[in-house]
């Protein structure tokens, strides 16, 4: 038997950094330094903020102590933190549906979640190695409300029934 | 004490076999078709022989073994859905005889609880399950140690052999119809594996959990557990769970809100929920003192024996 503290989240931090070469891994280094887990990072180059910084948005996974900690290695390296935590996002959740996905109208899945939701689609991954008008599956994204989260599950659950597809739903109450 | 084993499978036999070790006589052991019993202790490792040899352990009447001298009953036989018998036949009257059952048979406990909870009120005999839920580990023996009210949501992989097909299926980006065949050349998985691939299996075991942690609220039966099983899952599925960290494991659960679930799920490939192989785990949330992990041999015959063994050791003197 053993207890277990390891709970891993999902987290965004958005950044803006000074226009130099090297900042970008600068602000990567205390993430990785401090057990984070980088999942993906939205670099704006062309998007520069009124004082000429670059907003760089970087979506983690950490343990809430160990993204603490992140947080604060960030500040203490001189990183401008404009946002951190799961406040502005609320949860990032990630559900696989599979089933025939490609030809029960993929396009139309996507638009009924969007409209039967408060969610997001943030990313979308297809793996369909018979051909889209076999089995396949995807991959899908969600950004959502921390409390939307089960009817957010719910809606598409109700979405997959309706084209027989099969929902592999995160585990609730928490990322083991 | 004084075991009868009903059951001559692979649990049954163990118990049988390891009783001396822990300071019991088997005073009979039967399969369906046949018993040996003697109320001074059987030869197990004769009525073994015969079975192996014979197809039965002895040529004594299985009902003899029932109504034979005994303080605990062994409940071993097939798991049964429904009315569960004849398994809940044997707890009847052994209970009626004021005899104490251990069970291995998740059916009486899962499909028919409160009436065993009933007989068991009217008896001196008393009813322990620990081998129906997690084969050795101790789980439900955790669950009366901590109090079912300090304990406020379970989940865990209850089924090692639909652990396995998963994966292998993610490390080897192998179909499911192949791994599945596969694990019944290696014993791993059973002829027919449908309760173990269609979620029945763990369902039952999440059930049982319930009404052990809901004991004295609601009864649960497999028909208020929502089951989805792992045989419609394609290895596409793994390969874009593996891509984003992360990996599928057919998760039971009892939920804070006392729903029964079961189905596959996505955890992060190195959580604690994500055991590989054989292997199970039940997690609980515990309300003073955080989240508890019990991992180990959730299957097998000598491995569930020790769970046996261990009730008949909790079990008062008759």
């Amino acid at each position: 038997m053993s207890d277990s503290t390891d709970e891993v989240r999902a987290y965004t931090v958005r950044l803006e950094l000074v226009d130099e070469p090297g900042e970008l891994l600068r602000a990567l280094g205390p993430i990785a330094d401090n057990g984070g887990n980088l999942l993906s990072i939205f670099h704006e180059r062309g998007n520069v903020t009124p004082r000429g910084h670059i907003p760089v948005e970087v979506d983690l996974e950490a343990s809430p102590d160990r993204f603490d900690d992140i947080v604060d290695a960030l500040r203490e390296a001189g990183i401008n933190v404009i946002q951190a935590g799961s406040r502005r996002y609320g949860e990032s959740l990630t559900v696989v549906l599979t089933g025939h996905v490609v030809d029960t109208d993929l396009s139309d899945t996507l638009s009924r979640i969007h409209e039967t939701t408060q969610a997001t689609v943030t990313d979308l991954s297809l793996s369909a190695p018979e051909g889209t008008d076999d089995e396949s599956s995807a991959r899908l994204r969600l950004a959502t409300e921390e409390n939307e989260r089960r009817a957010t599950i719910d809606a598409v659950r109700a979405i997959a029934d309706e084209k027989d597809l099969q929902v592999i739903e995160p585990l609730s109450g928490g990322d083991q | 004490m004084r075991l009868a084993v009903l059951g001559a499978g692979a649990v049954g036999s163990s118990v049988a076999e390891l009783a001396s070790e822990y300071g019991h006589t088997v005073t009979a052991l039967a399969d369906s078709t046949g018993a040996a019993a003697d109320p001074e202790g059987i030869d197990v490792a004769a009525a073994l022989d015969a079975k192996r040899e014979g197809s039965h352990p002895g040529s004594a009447d299985p009902d003899d073994a029932l109504a034979g001298e005994y303080d605990v009953l062994v409940e071993a036989t097939p798991t049964t859905l429904g009315d569960a018998q004849p398994g809940f036949g044997h707890v009847r009257a052994a209970l009626e005889r004021d005899r104490h059952v251990v069970l291995a048979n998740k059916g009486p406990v899962a499909e028919r609880y409160g009436e065993l909870r009933d007989l068991e009120r009217a008896s001196a005999g008393t009813v322990r399950f620990e081998a129906t839920v997690g084969g050795a580990m101790p789980v439900l023996s955790t669950v009366e140690d901590f109090g079912a009210d300090h304990i406020s949501a379970v989940r865990g992989v209850l089924n090692g052999t639909a652990n396995f097909i998963l994966s292998r299926m993610a490390a080897e980006g192998l179909g499911y119809e192949h791994v599945l065949a596969e694990a019944q050349d290696l014993g791993v998985a059973e002829a027919d594996p449908t309760f173990d691939v269609d979620g029945t299996d763990a369902a039952l075991k999440c059930v049982i959990l319930a009404n052990v942690l809901r004991g004295n609220g609601r009864e649960y039966t497999l028909d208020d557990a929502d089951v989805e099983g792992i045989e419609e899952i394609p290895g596409s599925a793994l390969e874009l769970a593996t891509e984003d960290g992360q990996t599928v494991r057919l998760v039971g659960e009892v939920t804070a809100d006392e729903e029964v679930r079961v189905g596959p799920r996505l955890v992060p490939q190195n959580g604690t929920l994500a055991v590989t192989g054989t292997n199970n785990i039940v997690q609980f949330e515990t309300r003073h003192a955080g989240r508890l992990n019990v991992s180990g041999r959730g299957a097998g015959g000598p491995e569930t024996a020790t769970a046996v063994l261990a009730d008949v050791g909790r079990l008062p003197e008759l």
